[in-house]
């Protein structure tokens, strides 16, 4: 397995502030489910991922094998560094009294937040105890997994819908769509507030019945404040590159702005809040 | 028929109209004035007004020279008139247009030389910009007059003269202005030089009675000096067909008289920064008088401020190619602060601070005059917002901490240079640029060697003797190091300023001043961010050292773990090394005697000489390599703050402010906004972001609103973009005016994706 290229210095997997480097998490294991996970990095300052300002962790591990994928270093579970849900914690309180500032809060990516759940569940409860907001980023295909203990530490899903076509979604994951729509209806019938996102890949996801497909099934759910089109981007190229996988997209142009708003138009039309 | 002493006091009464009387009305005290006089304001912008005609018509008529001067550098110089209040005769740009009045020399954009400084500067300054020195100049400063330079180097030892050739010690201000005084300009036009020169006198009267002790004779022999130069001052208006001796009548009259005072200030010093103060809410209460009376409108208030500041834009000193290096693109530090709260806990903002920072529209984005936000997170919101936009549009503001200032200095502080805090009339500095922290760190680990020439310039001591640096072993070293360095430091200070104060007195600026008062002696570190992570690395990587054939430690390499803590994250590991570092460095300056009892203080701050010091600089523990610019100021070092700006303002805003109150400067550029938020909800979370950044003991914010593709795009057409203003260390600079190596280092810093 290739080592990920932010494992330099300073590289945004150190989340081991207050540990020597040297000393082994290990031995400090109580067994506990979710004591410990695998983190890729973090970000403190993104306000794209929730509203405020927020701190962002990535997790690793996907079953996902999507072909733009922009984190193709966090596919394993071990790309990630292994940490204590508890040093996530302590770390995340070095930002909480200026996240509660800001009108912010953690969202937990990845990777797929829900491989590690118990994990995950464990850091957003310590998160809710800060007083902090919290949401997940997520492709859904774990959403069965879900309890309703864990949803209830969730403030905010971001629900990744790549498309709306079984076939088109296979094509571009790897996987089959059906748990990801089971679990945005279960959002649904218990109004947790889900921003629905969609990448748009020029040639992959842009088709209008792909995108219509999609605004279909979510305009009539009320607990979806936005659906928000993602431009396909080329920033994740180079670790495609740097890993020696096999990049599909390397031609792939980022959507054009007419493109864009053709998007947008097409979910507005359908009565979705869309941006 | 009236003696003229009952007509003297009619003229005042009629300047003072409309004002509530107080204790300024009898002594010399501006921030009683201004607090029993100002209008705070706490509406939004929609008031302000555009450029009038002639204002656009001077502004015309100054481009062809500002286009002119980035092809040329130097326009032209008066090289035969040392520079003094009445060395050149009255100079114009635009007669029938301009309002206010006042050039540094008989025509604009052309230089004065400073020789009392040093002659060599002055020699070395007009042979880079193409010009002869005069023959003249040259013997009476060699054969009849001493200069500050000259001065100097009789007193500094061998020692000293090491320190400064190898860069641990440099940018001291012995060959030229030390700058970083700020005469209180604002006395000039409330009182009128008569008024001031009363109370000179009875200040000096007071000490006749004193044992004439060395200091006593000093202050005598300064007050005379101070009175001479008041004087002068005077005679200076009257060049301009002005009487400054009586008080200002109106707002035009307020502008003018203040405006005179920091011109004669600048054509007597040659200051580094000749700072102007905090002008704008004292001269918002002439103008609120004015529009009261009717006498005024918003565009003529407007016009005001567009005058003053077209005249601010246009401060120019010779400068040599060394000077430049360290400080580019010409500046001069024109800074002027707005904004705060007074000790009561009114905001001191007025309409005139946003007239301030409208300039910035009517006339485009510029570096000086050098506009300082004292943030306060009790100001009124739509001021916080209209200073957020204005920083959004022309990434020309830099913000200090108010919060943090007010209980040290009061409400009737400003900011000398870029960071540094006087109150205004009562406080002056002494300055002393700054070491090179991380060669020092060098040198610990070389046993007083230099890393780069191999000389023996600290004493010797025992270098670090294994392969490996061990943390304890390190720290040690540093501790003796830091001890011979600021026990020499504080030596060169002592020095320099006995020798300026000898020989090149600012009579003007200290007659702008009181006759008791605060002397501070800022000593400052480059490189901290470099130390800290060095020293990080020791303790939590493994670092072994690499030694050249004559044992000199030459390199490091890191065989534990990589991922060692680096300042700006947010991480204490090393934050807490960062912070700890500043105290003890303080508290070494402290245990030494300084000239004139001055009060140690310290600056993280390093201009742009951040690349300079790093050019001097070699392998560092942390990996940075021989030649790679410092973080500039107390910044993480570029690219190792990569959790995003929330974790790189945290760090900084940890240093102790009580251990460095000459200020801790931070650089923050940000890309412009791409998140799904509107152009008002952006404004309003930046302002929250202030908050919590200021709110959390942050004292100092440069805000840059830009991408790395502008800049990179302006270095290939430089034409395109002649007033692109960005942020360094401290100040504002033409960014097409900075030199090639520093246009990269600017580059090469961490853009935050948003803020």
């Amino acid at each position: 397995m290739s080592t990920p290229q932010a494992l330099e210095s300073g590289s945004r997997h150190d989340l081991r502030t207050g540990a020597s480097p040297d000393a082994p998490d290990e031995d400090k294991f109580k067994d506990e489910e979710g004591a410990f996970g695998y983190c890729h990095s973090y970000e403190t300052s993104s306000r794209y991922d929730g509203p405020g300002l927020r701190v962002v962790l990535f997790v690793s591990g996907c079953l996902l094998r999507c072909t733009y994928c922009h984190n193709p270093d966090t596919w394993h579970l071990k790309d990630g560094t292994y940490v204590s849900a508890e040093q996530v914690l302590r770390r995340l309180g070095d930002f909480a009294p200026s996240l509660r500032s800001l009108g912010g809060g953690l969202t937990i990516s990845g990777g797929e937040a829900m491989v590690q759940l118990a994990f995950v569940k464990r850091i957003f409860a310590g998160a809710k105890a800060m007083g902090l907001h919290t949401a997940i980023e997520t492709s859904g295909f774990l959403g069965d997994r879900a309890d309703d203990a864990f949803l209830n530490t969730i403030d905010l899903v971001l629900l990744d819908i790549k498309s709306s076509d079984p076939d088109t979604y296979r094509r571009v994951t790897g996987r089959d769509i059906a748990p990801t729509l089971r679990f945005a209806q279960r959002l649904a019938s218990i109004g947790k507030p889900v921003w629905v996102r969609f990448t748009l890949v020029p040639g992959a996801t842009d088709h209008p019945e792909n995108v219509a497909g999609i605004a279909r099934f979510v305009a009539p759910m009320r607990n979806v404040e936005w659906v928000e089109v993602q431009p396909f981007h080329q920033m994740g190229s180079f670790k495609w590159k740097a890993m020696g996988l096999d990049y599909k997209h390397h031609d792939t142009p980022p959507p054009s702005r007419e493109l864009v708003s053709r998007v947008i138009g097409q979910f507005r039309d359908a009565g979705c809040n869309a941006r | 028929m009236k003696g003229s002493a009952a007509l003297k006091q009619d003229a005042k009464a009629d300047s003072w109209r409309g004002f509530q009387p107080g204790d300024w009305s009898s002594t010399i005290n501006v921030r009683d004035f201004i607090v029993r006089n100002v209008t705070s304001y706490s509406g939004d912008e929609k008031f302000l007004a555009g450029p009038t005609q002639r204002t656009k018509a001077v502004w015309a008529k100054m481009q062809p020279y500002f286009a002119e001067e980035r092809k040329k550098g130097v326009l032209a110089v008066d090289a035969q008139n040392p520079s003094t209040m009445l060395a050149h005769q009255a100079g114009y740009i635009d007669r029938d247009n301009e309002i206010i009045v006042g050039l540094q020399t008989d025509q604009p954009f052309k230089r004065a030389i400073f020789p009392f400084g040093g002659l060599r500067m002055v020699e070395t300054g007009l042979k880079a910009a193409g010009f002869e020195p005069d023959a003249k100049v040259h013997e009476a400063f060699t054969k009849y007059r001493k200069s500050h330079n000259d001065g100097v180097f009789d007193a500094y030892t061998s020692e000293i003269m090491n320190c400064r050739r190898s860069g641990i010690i440099t940018g001291l201000p012995d060959a030229y202005g030390r700058g970083r005084i700020i005469g209180d300009y604002r006395r000039v036009a409330l009182y009128g030089t008569d008024r001031l020169l009363e109370a000179k006198r009875q200040e000096r009267a007071q000490i006749d009675d004193m044992w004439p002790t060395d200091e006593v004779i000093r202050q005598r022999e300064e007050l005379a000096e101070q009175m001479r130069a008041l004087q002068d001052l005077a005679s200076m208006a009257k060049l301009y067909g002005y009487d400054i001796t009586q008080p200002a009548t109106n707002a035009a009259e307020a502008f003018q008289w203040t405006y005179f005072a920091y011109l004669g200030a600048i054509k007597e010093a040659n200051g580094a920064a000749m700072s102007i103060g905090r002008i704008s809410s004292f001269l918002d209460i002439y103008i609120e008088r004015d529009l009261k009376e009717g006498a005024l409108d918003e565009a003529g208030a407007q016009e005001l401020w567009d005058q003053l500041v077209q005249k601010l834009r246009i401060v120019r000193f010779l400068r040599t190619p060394d000077y430049d290096a360290l400080f580019s693109g010409d500046p001069y530090w024109a800074t002027e602060c707005v904004g705060g709260m007074d000790l009561d806990g009114r905001a001191l903002v007025t309409k005139s601070s946003y007239r301030m920072l409208h300039t910035l529209y009517n006339l485009g984005p510029a570096p000086e005059p050098n506009i300082t936000v004292l943030w306060s997170n009790h100001m009124p919101p739509a001021f916080k917002r209209f200073c957020v936009k204005v920083s959004k549009d022309t990434s020309s503001l830099q913000y200090e901490n108010d919060d943090l200032m007010r209980p040290y200095w009061g409400d009737d502080y400003a900011i000398a240079c870029c960071v540094s805090a006087m109150r205004l009339g009562k406080q002056m500095q002494f300055f002393g640029a700054r070491v090179n922290f991380a060669k020092a760190l060098l040198y610990a680990i070389n046993g007083g060697r230099d890393e780069v020439s191999g000389d023996q310039v600290a004493p010797r001591t025992m270098p670090v003797t294994g392969d490996f640096l061990d943390y304890d072993d390190v720290m040690a070293k540093f501790d003796t190091t830091m001890e011979w360095l600021a026990k020499t430091y504080v030596h060169a200070m002592n020095c320099i300023h006995y020798m300026h104060d000898k020989y090149f007195y600012e009579r003007l600026e200290m007659a702008l001043h009181d006759r008791d008062i605060l002397r501070t002696m800022a000593f400052g570190i480059a490189g901290l961010s470099v130390v800290a992570d060095s020293l990080s690395a020791i303790k939590y990587g493994k670092i072994r050292v690499t030694r050249d054939a004559t044992g000199l430690v030459v390199d490091y390499q890191n065989e534990g773990n990589a991922s060692t803590p680096q300042f700006g994250n947010n991480d204490d590991r090393v934050d807490q090394i960062a912070s700890e570092l500043v105290t003890r460095f303080m508290a070494k300056i402290r245990k030494h005697p300084t000239y004139r009892n001055a009060t140690h203080t310290q600056s993280v701050l390093t201009i742009t000489s951040n690349v300079v010091y790093g050019k001097a600089t070699g392998n560092t523990p942390d990996g940075r390599r021989e030649g790679e610019p410092f973080g500039p100021g107390a910044n993480p070092m570029h690219g190792r703050d990569s959790h995003g700006w929330l974790a790189s303002c945290l760090s900084v805003a940890k240093l102790p402010y009580k251990d460095s109150l000459d200020g801790i400067s931070y650089t923050v550029s940000v890309a412009p906004q791409k998140a799904h938020l509107s152009e008002a909800q952006l404004i309003d979370e930046a302002t929250k972001a202030f908050d919590v950044y200021f709110g959390r003991g942050g004292f100092h914010m440069n805000l840059n609103v830009i991408d790395r593709e502008t800049l990179e795009d302006a270095i290939k057409n430089p034409d395109k973009y002649p007033q692109l203003t960005i942020r360094v260390s401290g100040y504002a600079v033409n960014f097409v005016r900075l030199t090639p190596e520093q246009q990269r280092d600017v580059i090469s810093r961490t853009f935050h994706g948003q803020i």
